[in-house]
């Protein structure tokens, strides 16, 4: 395995029947890096992803994440990567705490660890008062920090985020950005997808599928020079405009 | 007389606990043909809101009426004439997309046929899948759907909740140029959305945070009534430059914005303060520029103002 | 009228596009009847049965050694007193006793008749009437052989006394049991599960902000389960006649209303479950614990409400099952017409006037 690489994927492909959901993929994610995935609706996104995160059988292909095989090492995988996306991330039935306290179990830290890393994250959030409250009580905006911070708890490798900031507002959104610049800063590499086009220029690098290919890969500055555009907005919408399957269902 | 008018409407929901606010006396008027955009993150209110308007919910406080009919008093009547997209798109998976259309055409007493032509431009795409179900749509092509069946009755006032939520970045441009056209047929649209961006494309908006409005008005007038300085800033260490510029005293915010940092002064004509004061850190490619605020940028700036104005 | 109808049409392509649903709605009647009917008509082989013979003569001896040497019986024991009949049962796995009175061949051939007492225990309803069916079959055999052999025709009357379950409760029983249950499940849990899931998928929305009144929505979606309810208690007639050999005794048609009834009750009953939950887990959490539940066990299909405890007795009351129960068995089982079962069909009726009342009222026109 290549020291430096925290995503390795040649040719990865998936089908459902006849259909080709991802189309012999290939890309590598640098350990530390922003990695921004984005696509139209049904273009790939999710399977790709659910293959790395070790939850989907690839079709053909191989892949590594933190260097381990997504057909034969998932359950390595999956102690070495958090996960985040905006439709499941906390129950909202237990407290602050509880939700930490779970999560930090799973992943068999030690009754030390836990409670260090506890306290660290509480004071991060500023969240010293709200500890004991019910998640569902809180703001979308402190939910998705939980979140954020919950699935980087027990210091994984990569960290996959699946729309994290969809309907968060424009103060607590960039908030959330700078928590990923530190946990990036910290080492741990950030795959993260998005329909805010302007956080796609947050990213180190940028990759744009579009029916189950990948269109485009590289850093948004080049990406712009390369189709023209002041914005990536413009890039994405350049590249993703002819898509067949937006249209064809 | 206004297609939709909301006053002072408040809105509480009771918990096992407590008793949250979800609207604060929200107060706005639509005019016939508008197409009003209710602009504001998760938990806003608009959900609500669009509900209390559409005969859903009932109100703690105030008054609103669509088309001259009372919410409360003329649910009936207001039912028939309004068409509604509530969040989540609302069809019938396991019926094809014709069935779908056409039972929505009887509910709202009337035929594809007899009004065709409201929905001949966006049908158009979905008839080569007419037999095909809702659930296997494409997220596009089901938004497409439910803007049909919505529209079927050829209703004078059209809600429409967050459309466009996770949905890319080519299926919202599309929804929005649909909009644009349907607008050119007299039909009053309110329509919400989560994505500042989409503001620019309304004759007016409502910029809404907590329950609260924060400002109506077109969106040229909001950026407009921007008073202060904004510089775009970037250069190739984004992360120590925003620190540098969080530490300046003469800057009152800074933010990531794509690929700059936006920077907003506490007073007018200090760029050639801002740039001697960068230059002293060793900021590569330093960039610099005057620029107009976007509705993000005043959005963050009201949202700010709101909040300091609750502190006081 | 159109637009009642175009509710009722989608309803259906609901139900015919969820294959699996559909399969367990019509299929589960069919499972439920030949699942107890072949408790019924379970084949009884080598029952082990006990003889008291006070008489001890030819005939008795002839009959006792052909029941024996049928392949239903094994005689176990032979018993020497009345007294012991019951401890004989109670010990030792017997399930039949056949009782010769004294003189029995002399009795035959002086008066030309004479008794035989079966006595069955009817704790197994079934197996019960099936043994003595067949000792009775071979008695009668007997007595036909005899007869040939002379002018004269013997008669031999057969006695049969059921111990422990003299009315043979629960024999046929379960086949308006198993309609009531039915019933419930697919109009009450059925109707209130298609309410929710619009809830949930957030169709409701729209179809509340539509000119369709609410309530006609919610009776277009209960007209396909009432459809369907007919059907599962059509093929459930038909299967427990032509299967299973239980008779309809009374009259078809009040047979069919009175279902009717009563699927008006659980529809009605499926929408009050309705407006009161907004997921269809708590929905059919309540439908089975609120519905079910009490059909299968306080409706006397499972156990005899007289056995029950009076508080159980009294809650029995407000269980509409139990008196779906009651009128269905007394049609079906015992051939009674309205006449007799007035009182039982009013209060239904009641019951069904008062749940559809009380839906109707709590039906919420608005989301909140």
């Amino acid at each position: 395995m290549n020291e430096n690489k925290a995503i390795t994927v040649d040719k990865l492909t998936k089908k459902f029947g006849d259909f080709t959901a991802v189309d012999a993929i290939s890309f590598d994610v640098n350990a530390g890096e922003i990695f921004g995935f984005l696509g139209a609706n049904g273009a790939g996104k999710t399977t790709a992803m659910r293959m790395l995160c070790g939850l989907s059988l690839p079709t053909s292909g191989t892949a590594t994440v933190a260097g381990f095989d997504v057909y034969h090492q998932t359950e390595n995988i999956k102690k070495n990567i958090g996960y985040m996306s905006q439709k499941f991330s906390l129950y909202e039935d237990l407290t602050v705490k509880e939700n930490i306290n779970f999560y930090a179990g799973i992943y068999g830290k030690s009754n030390q660890f836990i409670k260090e890393k506890t306290s660290q994250v509480i004071a991060n959030l500023h969240l010293e008062n709200e500890v004991d409250k019910l998640v569902k009580s809180l703001p979308l905006g402190w939910k998705q920090k939980i979140a954020f911070s919950v699935s980087i708890f027990h210091e994984p490798e990569i960290v996959f985020l699946d729309e994290p900031t969809g309907g968060v507002d424009p103060i607590t959104r960039r908030e959330f950005w700078s928590m990923i610049y530190k946990a990036a800063e910290s080492g741990i590499t950030i795959f993260v997808t998005t329909h805010y086009m302007d956080e796609a220029e947050y990213c180190n690098r940028v990759c744009i599928m579009v029916d189950g290919h990948i269109k485009a890969m590289d850093t948004p500055p080049q990406l712009k020079k390369r189709y023209n555009a002041t914005s990536m907005d413009e890039v994405f919408l350049k590249l993703a405009r002819n898509a067949e399957r937006a249209q064809a269902p | 007389m206004p297609s939709v008018s909301a006053k002072n409407i408040v809105k509480f929901y009771e918990t096992k606990n407590d008793k949250i606010q979800a609207l604060c006396g929200i107060s706005f008027n639509v005019t016939k043909g508008e197409l009003f955009g209710i602009i504001g993150p998760d938990g806003a209110g608009k959900t609500s809101l669009f509900r209390i308007l559409t005969t859903l919910l009932l109100a703690d406080k105030g008054a609103a009426s669509v088309d001259g009919y009372d919410v409360v008093k003329d649910f009936k009547e207001i039912r028939k004439i309004v068409g509604y997209m509530p969040g989540r798109f609302s069809l019938y998976q396991d019926l094809t997309v014709e069935e779908n259309l056409e039972f929505f055409a009887t509910i709202f007493n009337t035929t594809i046929q007899q009004n065709y032509d409201v929905i001949k431009e966006i049908y158009i795409q979905l008839e080569p899948f007419k037999k095909r179900r809702a659930g296997k749509l494409s997220g596009g092509m089901k938004q497409k759907l439910a803007l049909c069946c919505a529209l079927i009755h050829k209703p004078s006032v059209l809600f429409l909740d967050e459309p466009t939520t996770g949905v890319d970045a080519v299926s919202r441009n599309e929804f929005w140029d649909m909009l644009k056209k349907l607008k050119q047929q007299g039909i009053t649209i309110l329509v919400s959305t989560p994505y500042m961006n989409e503001a620019a494309l309304c004759d007016r908006v409502a910029l809404m945070q907590l329950g609260k409005i924060l400002s109506i008005n077109s969106p040229a007038e909001i950026i407009n009534q921007f008073k202060k300085d904004l510089f775009a800033v970037r250069s190739s260490k984004m992360l120590s430059l925003l620190n540098d510029l969080k530490n300046f005293n003469e800057v009152e915010d800074a933010y990531f914005f794509g690929a700059y940092h936006h920077v907003v002064m506490k007073h007018k004509n200090e760029e050639q303060d801002l740039k001697n004061y960068l230059s002293k850190y060793s900021n590569d490619n330093l960039e610099i520029k005057n620029i107009q605020p976007d509705i993000e940028d005043c959005f963050i700036e009201l949202m700010k103002q709101s909040h300091e104005i609750e502190l006081h | 009228m159109k637009q009642f109808l175009s509710f009722v049409k989608k309803e259906f392509h609901h139900i015919l596009r969820d294959k699996r649903t559909m399969f367990i709605l019509l299929g589960m009647p069919v499972a439920q009847i030949i699942i107890f009917g072949f408790a019924l008509t379970n084949e009884v082989k080598n029952s082990k049965i006990a003889v008291l013979d006070y008489s001890h003569d030819v005939a008795t001896t002839a009959i006792t050694q052909q029941i024996n040497a049928s392949k239903y019986f094994e005689i176990k024991k032979n018993i020497i007193n009345y007294k012991n009949i019951e401890a004989a049962f109670k010990t030792g796995n017997i399930k039949m006793v056949v009782v010769f009175p004294e003189n029995f061949y002399e009795d035959l051939q002086h008066f030309n008749k004479a008794q035989i007492q079966l006595i069955a225990d009817a704790s197994d309803p079934n197996v019960a009437n099936t043994l003595t069916n067949y000792a009775t079959a071979i008695i009668m055999d007997y007595q036909n052989r005899i007869t040939d052999e002379r002018k004269l025709p013997y008669s031999i009357h057969t006695e049969v006394r059921m111990l422990y379950n003299p009315q043979l409760k629960g024999a046929y029983s379960f086949v308006p049991g198993v309609m009531a249950m039915v019933l419930m499940l697919v109009c009450a849990m059925m109707t209130a599960l298609t309410i929710v899931r619009e809830k949930e998928t957030g169709t409701m929305e729209v179809l509340l902000v539509s000119p369709a009144q609410p309530l006609k929505i919610v009776v277009a979606k209960a007209v396909p389960y009432l459809l369907l309810s007919m059907i599962n208690i059509i093929s459930i007639l038909l299967l427990s006649v032509f299967v299973l050999g239980v008779p309809i005794n009374g009259s078809l048609l009040l047979l069919l209303a009175v279902s009717f009834l009563f699927t008006l009750t659980s529809l009605a009953l499926g929408l009050l479950i309705s407006s009161a939950t907004n997921s269809q887990q708590t929905a059919i959490f309540i439908a089975l614990v609120g519905l079910f539940l009490p059909t299968v066990m306080l409706s006397g299909f499972m156990f005899p409400i007289e056995n029950m405890p009076l508080p159980l007795r009294i809650i029995s009351n407000i269980v509409p099952a139990k008196w779906f129960y009651t009128i269905v068995k007394s049609v079906m089982i015992k051939g009674t017409g309205i006449l007799l079962i007035w009182k039982e069909v009013l209060v239904l009726t009641g019951m069904m006037l008062f749940f559809l009342a009380l839906s109707i009222k709590t039906f919420k026109i608005r989301l909140a």
